[in-house]
């Protein structure tokens, strides 16, 4: 067995899991932006439910809103079957479905860093932008979210991480099917379960810690850049 | 061109304002807590007052009656707060230009003309956290200009900076005065930067507004000691330059048939200038006095006479159709035998008018 190149099943593991927390993050990240930013700005009737539905999936043990899912978007549920017969989407055993567990599980983690640094944003700086003849959505894009882009970078590696990782409650809601559902955790958890899985656990292993640096260099050389060009005292 | 009369409430403090003005610089002078700046939140629009009407040059702001209500993106007020509010991840160039390119403005004024004018031109290419406080503050006011403002509020430019990096933007506040032509709402609690930069004042104290008019005519009134302050107190006189005296470094100003002499020879013959007296630096004399190293004695007769509680009384002299306010004791006043009509000679130190109480005349708005 060669050491250095991957087996199809790890490979095919590998691309999986980087699809699934990749679709998972373009989805999450945009929705928990905004559902931040509200939390941030706004104090409506309701705010504090919101919140608290919004960090659920962050203390529920991940088998119930594994389950959950399950019982709203499986085939038979009442989210899912309307998904499936209007819009044609199904995320019952297949890799949306995965995706989608590991967006609602990683939003929690996203929301709060960019929620924290839109607190920091000072308000003031829109209302000059305003008074200059901006509109508030021109000066959220112009001003606050770039000043807020080092925290929505941390809370995408976050969810990026939570997302790469997630496992009860991706295993609950859509099982462990090679190709379809079994990204690096679930193929992991597999080898651990079969006899003589050492070897193929150890380098699953391996390839988690690799992905995993090499994730946190990126956002580091990002982060990096993005400091710089945010005018040095503006971290 | 400025009509306001409107009330509001802000924490505990009830806001009740009320003045008009011609345009020109008008101050909005008042001390801390007075209200200025919520004043001033009020008319960008970043506050909603309770009731009342706020126009510019005819355009309604806000009418409370007819519910009329302009967001602040709509109102054209180019607003330079305090605190300079510059963007801080956007170059000082994006920063001027950003009316232009986020805010749909155009302007009117052309970006290098605002360079020149507010000596940003080395400035352009950094970032506002490498600037200095005096720098920040007049990047703020350029990003203002260049936004097609139908006024400009300037809320306390100065408050943040020493007084080092104010004589360095006071300068630049007596061209902006003189070139801008838009009207300027001027906050301060500076009766010094008032007296210079303002030619109306409104006074706020506690959240209304007394009295407001001619910046001459409410510096010279005695019944609002509390609110413009009594230790700075001091009647505004305006002249043209008559002649400089090199030989002693003094130059004279002509103040309507009168000569003023003051130190400091960098000013051209016949330019208008603009002198703050001090009452505390005035004298009166019942006779006119001989040997004396005061350079200005005037003939004047006594307008009014104001006796406070404690030991001091304000005077009010005309001399030559201009007021002069003079601080002396109650206790002068009465062995003297100063009356209302009585004639007098006023005395003022050469010395005691330094170059701060000098500055050019502001521009009488068209």
């Amino acid at each position: 067995m060669d050491l250095l190149s991957l087996q199809p099943a790890e490979m095919q593991a590998l691309l999986l899991t980087l699809k699934v927390a990749g679709a998972a993050l373009l989805v999450a990240l945009p929705l928990a932006v905004l559902v931040a930013y509200g939390l941030a700005r706004y104090r409506f009737p309701g705010h504090g439910l919101v919140n608290a539905l919004v960090h659920m999936p962050l203390v529920l043990p991940p088998v119930v809103t594994g389950y959950v899912l399950l019982v709203a978007f499986g085939r038979k549920g009442p989210i899912g079957s309307f998904l499936e017969s209007t819009l044609g989407l199904s995320f019952a055993f297949n890799w949306t479905g995965a995706a989608l567990a590991a967006g609602v599980m990683s939003f929690p983690l996203i929301v709060r860093p960019v929620r924290l640094s839109f607190e920091a944003v000072d308000t003031k700086l829109e209302d000059a932008a305003n008074s200059l003849g901006a509109h508030r959505l021109v000066s959220f894009v112009t001003i606050t979210l770039p000043l807020a882009l080092p925290g929505i970078l941390g809370g995408a590696i976050l969810g990026f991480a939570k997302a790469m990782g997630e496992f009860g409650a991706t295993i609950t809601f859509v099982s462990n099917i090679p190709g379809e559902t079994r990204t690096l955790a679930l193929a992991l958890y597999t080898a651990t379960q079969t006899p003589s899985g050492d070897i193929a656990a150890f380098r699953l292993t391996l390839i988690a810690v690799f992905v995993a640096f090499a994730a946190l260099i990126a956002s580091e050389v990002l982060a990096r850049r993005l400091r710089r060009r945010l005018g040095g005292d503006h971290a | 061109m400025l009509d306001v009369d409107i009330t509001g409430r802000i924490g505990h403090l009830d806001l009740e304002a009320r003045f008009s003005s011609d345009g020109g610089v008008t101050s909005l002078f008042g001390q801390s807590g007075a209200g200025k700046t919520t004043l001033t939140n009020m008319i960008a629009g970043l506050i909603t007052p309770l009731s009342g009407r706020i126009a510019v040059n005819g355009t309604v702001l806000f009418d409370h009656a007819k519910g009329i209500d302009l967001p602040v993106r709509d109102r054209r007020i180019g607003h330079v707060f305090q605190d300079a509010r510059l963007f801080p991840h956007m170059s000082v160039r994006t920063n001027l230009t950003y009316a232009r390119w986020a805010g749909r403005r155009k302007s009117t004024r052309d970006f290098g003309e605002v360079v020149d004018l507010l000596g940003l031109d080395d400035l352009l290419d950094r970032k506002p956290p490498t600037l200095s406080g005096g720098e920040k503050q007049r990047v703020a006011i350029g990003r203002a200009l260049l936004s097609d403002p139908r006024l400009l509020i300037m809320d306390e430019p100065l408050a943040n900076l020493d007084q080092a990096r104010r004589n360095d933007i006071l300068p630049y506040l007596d061209r902006l005065c003189g070139e801008a032509g838009i009207p300027i709402l001027y906050v301060s609690h500076s009766i010094e930067e008032v007296a210079r930069l303002s030619t109306t004042l409104v006074i706020l104290s506690g959240g209304r507004t007394p009295a407001y008019g001619p910046v001459a005519d409410m510096l010279a009134r005695t019944d609002l000691g509390r609110a413009t302050g009594r230790h700075e107190a001091g009647a505004l006189l305006e002249g043209k330059v008559a002649r400089l005296d090199r030989q002693w470094g003094l130059t004279h100003v002509d103040i309507g048939g009168s000569f003023l002499q003051i130190p400091d020879l960098e000013a051209e013959i016949g330019t208008p200038v603009r002198l703050r007296i001090r009452a505390r630096d005035v004298s009166l004399a019942v006779t006119p006095p001989e040997g004396l190293s005061i350079r200005n004695a005037f003939g004047a007769h006594i307008v009014s006479i104001t006796e406070e509680s404690g030991p001091y009384a304000e005077i009010l002299c005309e001399v030559g159709g201009q007021t002069i306010r003079a601080r002396i004791t109650r206790a002068s006043v009465h062995d003297l035998n100063l009356a209302v009509g009585k004639p007098v000679t006023v005395l003022i130190k050469s010395v005691a008018i330094d170059k701060r109480q000098r500055t050019p005349v502001p521009p009488v708005p068209a």
